[in-house]
């Protein structure tokens, strides 16, 4: 077994398990720290594949500001164990689980089929380079790249609105 | 040398485990948590085939995104907040105005 296909075999476990975790955990900021595993694996993942740009920005949005928002509204709202209800422990077994295990499994055949004409070879290849990535994002997709700062803008707008408190 | 088809079946088990944690879960930041899983999976399978392809049309789609994820959180953390101060609560099961 090569180096890099090790590395991707630990890296792609302990994101499962953090992803198994963030579901098994009752307590929110468990779950919140499992996530932040995942993330960073998910960062490791983008590097071994050579995109390099996209994993940088996935540990400073994601692990970073992201996580850091959930964390900081867990402690706000001092939230604690989760409650179960009756119709929950019911419903969750005996329909959620096997639903959402077909549905993953569709998902992966579905890939897979979709893979039998692309050329395999993948990770360990060339870099793609951030300036390559730059030109692409400042010449094709310039105006989605506009729209989304109209967006970030509106988010902004949103979240003032929504957080701050009534007045009568 | 990784085969592709592993990073896109990680991509699948990582999206199927978000939607158990979506529907399993019953504290609504959670639940907010695991839809940020579902798109960290798609984010995977978005990269692999960018790199397969030899293209970097993914890896900008991967951007959006990151962006989309991150005003999805400003605006839905201002409404869990909101919903924690009128209910009193963070079950799922108390918010319960939309059902029949």
């Amino acid at each position: 077994m090569s180096a890099v296909l090790f590395i991707f075999f630990v890296l792609a476990g302990l994101a499962v398990f953090g992803a198994a975790a963030l579901i098994l955990q009752s307590h929110p900021i468990h779950s919140a720290l499992s996530l932040i595993l995942v993330m960073l694996c998910l960062a490791g993942l983008y590097l071994l594949l050579g995109a390099e740009f996209v994993a940088a920005v996935q540990i400073i949005v994601y692990g970073g500001a992201v996580m850091v928002l959930f964390v900081f509204v867990i402690m706000l709202l001092n939230a604690g164990e989760e409650e179960r209800t009756n119709f929950s422990k019911l419903a969750s077994p005996f329909f959620g689980i096997p639903l959402a295990l077909a549905l993953g499994s569709l998902i992966a055949v579905a890939l897979l089929r979709s893979t039998t004409q692309l050329p395999s070879p993948a990770a360990g290849g060339p870099l793609t380079s951030t300036r390559d990535l730059s030109k692409l994002l400042f010449s094709e997709f310039v105006y989605p790249f506009e729209l989304t700062s109209f967006l970030i803008l509106v988010a902004i707008l949103g979240a003032i609105v929504l957080a701050q408190r009534e007045h009568n | 040398m990784v085969p592709i088809t592993y990073y896109l079946i990680l991509s699948a088990v990582l999206f199927g485990l978000g939607v158990v944690a979506f529907v399993f879960k019953r504290n609504i930041i959670t639940i907010f948590m695991a839809i940020e899983l579902m798109l960290n999976a798609v984010n995977l399978a978005f990269v692999a085939f960018s790199q397969a392809l030899g293209k970097t049309d993914g890896e900008v789609f991967v951007l959006f995104v990151i962006v989309v994820a991150a005003a999805e959180a400003a605006v839905g953390l201002g409404i869990i907040i909101l919903t924690a101060r009128n209910r009193r609560s963070l079950n799922i099961e108390r918010v319960d105005l939309l059902k029949l």
